[in-house]
């Protein structure tokens, strides 16, 4: 209750989380993977989030207890309710909600008093996740992150806003220099965007280079930016880094939405990258992990944090490095008054259709995790019940704000957890033998063991249907014990099965926006109670 | 034939003495690979460019043997070494006969 | 998200591994393949399995071979560099029916052969962080 929130925050003071001042002499200020979210908000990290291969048990595909452990984190403290999953609800009711953009403004701006040249560098997904950025096309947060100083962006569901806007923006609106080294024109394989950009702070030479989210194409709808081509394009890089390093470069930056994993690798493959700021996979890590000379930063999702990174540089070379994962505590840091002017005024035109009261929550509404959240049982379950479908089928999604119990569930609650360009919910018929493809296809693209080989991103989340799945398996023999629910019976390969589901990459998917779809669904039950999904068999080996 | 048949080549205007510069070239072809069926369920007959070189002043910098698993509109990338001002001569040879030829000039200092 | 239905096209017969060695072989004639030396970049999972970007590079080759070994017919392309090459390399578009291994080789002077394989996975798509 209100008694042991109070106590908890008692604990917290905001001199205490943004810190003093770094050591070294370059500073940068990482956030990423915002997904458009200005208020503050719930949000509960994974329950699971496996490793495999090289990668098993590695950070950060480490939770809970384990995730404590490693880090030194006191059960029930702060960066725990921050950082884990368990017993989120009591946490969340002790600690309140985390992020906002007005708080992170109070942050970034006690940050640069103290280093007022602090380069301001975001990874991406910004321009994306709620309503008033569809609604504004992206506008609401480009004038937001202009406002909040950054220097530098990288992108990836920014181009689902289409190329066309993603270009008029950047030439009329966007401040930030707009990077990209690994997006290339289709047709004559060149370089589209600025592939880094090089700062002078202190007589310090940085170069900051931006690597995009390599698999745009494949997660999402290509025919939205056709003239682009992206990959990973390590070689390109590679030849990035040797350039500015010729050029100077006495530190090495890149902000990178690879995903983590990838990010790994490349700090092994790609030599004289000094910090990878890492995005794309939402993970929050509270101290770098070291490849080689390379150092990792993982800053999170959501508005959640704000990593500041000091470097000490010397002799023309990184001599150390020390990072601030910095928690953005809603009832503790005070907000910017400008910002959350900015921010109001963004929102002003949608308050009255985002605050619509449409149900209620009953149990905890999550989605981030390898298998169905609660909210991802929601959508699926509106798809079947609003789409007559046997079969639901739902994006692995790491985006989407949590909702706790006892909540009111409001149109923006859907939206943080829906709100995109390619929201047609379909009905379609599809065979067993399909279904099957499509299970193992999206296994391979998240547990391959060569993480070159995977796009991010979690298990397409299924309703109706259970199935088992062994993740370190070969291709295409991870899914078995395909079920549909409603007789029990097992999916069989040449039978048709009826599937809804939304987020198709397919041009000309029809059918009403998901958003709607929910919402109807939600009213008609009032309040929203989730049972435990044991419909999902995880086995190992 | 093939219809609107274009080639377009990327080569810099200007170069030093031994210089290797980067070539680029696209013809718009269907490439009809002889694999795919009509609506009838017939095939539709193979039309692919089937070979592609390139000549500076002369001497040949590059000869491409292409299969139908090269994608529509041929894209070639490569590179030459100019040791005096000169010619590129680039050739495309579709299966219906047709000869399509581009040319670009290159001032070597 | 998952691609509906429509993402699947089924496709022609692939190549056997008998079809693959005999493309190699009438570029090789049988003789030994060396690793080293040659640089075959294609992307771990293609964009598009229309038009998947490949680059071959073996400093010093007379030619380089391209197949593709899970397509209906393997042969794709074979680059035959003249005196006025800048560097023995290439780039291309290529279509690949589905996931395979992509493989050049490229023969040398001494008559010698180089080989270079990569797999490239080719997916419905959909879904993201
Ligand atoms: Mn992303
Ligand atoms: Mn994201």
């Amino acid at each position: 209750g209100n008694w042991a929130r109070l106590a908890a925050q008692q604990q917290l003071t905001q001199d205490d989380l943004i810190g003093g001042g770094g050591s070294g002499n370059v500073t940068l200020v990482h956030i990423t993977d915002i997904h458009a979210q200005t208020q503050p908000l719930y949000f509960r990290e994974p329950e699971f989030n496996l490793g495999v291969g090289e990668m098993t048990g590695l950070p950060p595909h480490i939770v809970g207890a384990d995730f404590r452990a490693m880090y030194g984190i006191e059960q029930g403290s702060a960066m725990d309710y921050a950082l884990t999953y368990d017993d989120f609800v009591s946490l969340a009711n002790a600690y309140g909600r985390m992020g906002g953009v007005d708080r992170i403004a109070t942050v970034v701006n006690a940050i640069k008093a103290d280093r007022p040249e602090a380069l301001v560098l975001d990874g991406g997904d910004t321009w994306h996740g709620s309503l008033p950025a569809l609604r504004t096309e992206g506008m609401d947060m480009v004038q937001i992150m202009n406002a909040l100083g950054v220097d530098a962006m990288t992108s990836h569901w920014e181009f689902t806003l289409g190329s066309a806007r993603v270009n008029e923006l950047i030439e009329n609106h966007v401040n930030p220099a707009f990077l990209g080294a690994n997006i290339f024109d289709a047709e004559w394989d060149e370089p589209v965007f600025d592939d880094y950009r090089m700062y002078e702070r202190g007589g310090t030479n940085i170069a900051v280079i931006g690597q995009a989210f390599p698999y745009l194409p494949i997660a999402n709808p290509s025919w939205m930016f056709p003239e682009y081509s992206f990959g990973l394009r390590r070689e390109r890089i590679a030849e990035v880094v040797q350039q500015v390093r010729a050029q100077g470069a006495e530190v090495v930056v890149l902000l990178s939405h690879n995903g983590f994993d990838v990010d790994r690798k490349f700090a092994e493959d790609i030599p004289g990258i000094d910090v990878i700021l890492t995005g794309h996979t939402h993970d929050a890590l509270p101290e770098p992990v070291q490849v080689g000379n390379t150092f990792l930063i993982a800053s999170g999702s959501h508005g959640k944090f704000v990593s500041r990174i000091d470097l000490d540089v010397r002799d023309g070379a990184m001599q150390g490095i020390e990072h601030r994962l910095i928690p953005i505590f809603s009832d503790v840091i005070t907000p910017d008054p400008e910002m959350a002017a900015l921010v109001a005024e963004t929102r002003a035109p949608f308050e009255a259709e985002m605050s619509e009261v449409i149900g209620q929550a009953g149990s905890l509404l999550y989605r981030r995790g390898n298998f169905n959240g609660t909210w991802d049982d929601v959508i699926c379950n509106a798809l079947i019940s609003q789409r007559d479908a046997q079969i639901a089928l739902s994006p692995g999604f790491r985006w989407g704000a949590t909702v706790v119990p006892g909540q009111n569930i409001t149109r923006e609650d859907i939206f943080n957890a829906t709100a995109m360009s390619y929201p047609a919910a379909y009905r379609s018929e599809m065979t067993g033998e399909f279904l099957k493809l499509i299970m193992e296809d999206v296994a391979d693209n998240i547990f391959n063991p060569d993480p070159y080989y995977q796009q991010g991103g979690d298990m397409v989340r299924v309703g109706g249907m259970g199935y088992r799945i062994d993740p370190a398996a070969e291709a295409g023999n991870r899914v078995t014990n395909m079920t549909l629910l409603e007789t029990g019976e097992p999916i069989t390969p040449d039978q048709t099965y009826v599937v809804a589901g939304w987020a198709s990459v397919n041009e000309g998917t029809e059918g009403p926006p998901i958003w709607d779809v929910v919402e109807n669904h939600i009213r008609e039950l009032g309040t929203v109670n989730i049972e435990p999904n044991n419909s999902v068999d995880v086995v190992a080996g | 034939m093939a219809d609107n048949v274009t080639p377009r080549v990327r080569v810099p205007r200007e170069a030093s003495a031994g210089d290797v510069v980067s070539i680029r070239t696209l013809i718009s072809h269907p490439m009809e690979s002889g694999q795919r069926r009509d609506g009838d369920g017939n095939v539709i007959p193979r039309s692919i460019i089937n070979r592609f070189t390139c000549d500076f002043n002369g001497e040949n910098v590059i000869d491409v043997t292409i299969e139908p698993a090269v994608s529509t509109n041929p894209y070639f990338q490569f590179s030459a070494v100019v040791n005096e001002t000169g010619t590129f001569n680039f050739t495309w040879y579709d299966d219906d006969g047709s000869v399509y030829e581009e040319t670009a000039d290159i001032t070597v200092a | 998200g998952v691609g509906a239905a429509a993402a699947i096209t089924l496709l022609p017969s692939v190549a056997t591994a008998q079809d693959v060695d005999a493309a190699i072989n009438a570029f090789t004639g049988g003789a030994d393949t060396s690793p080293d030396g040659i640089t075959l970049i294609a992307p771990e999972i293609a964009e598009n399995g229309n038009t998947v970007p490949i680059e071959v590079d073996a400093p010093g080759a007379e030619a380089i071979i391209l197949l593709a070994a899970g397509n209906p017919s393997p042969d794709v392309a074979t680059f035959n560099f003249g005196p006025a090459a800048g560097a023995q390399a290439a780039s291309t578009r290529i279509r690949l029916a589905g996931e395979q291994d992509v493989i050049a080789i490229a023969r040398m002077p001494d008559g010698t052969f180089l080989r270079a394989q990569q797999e490239v996975k080719v997916t419905i798509g959909g879904c993201g962080g």
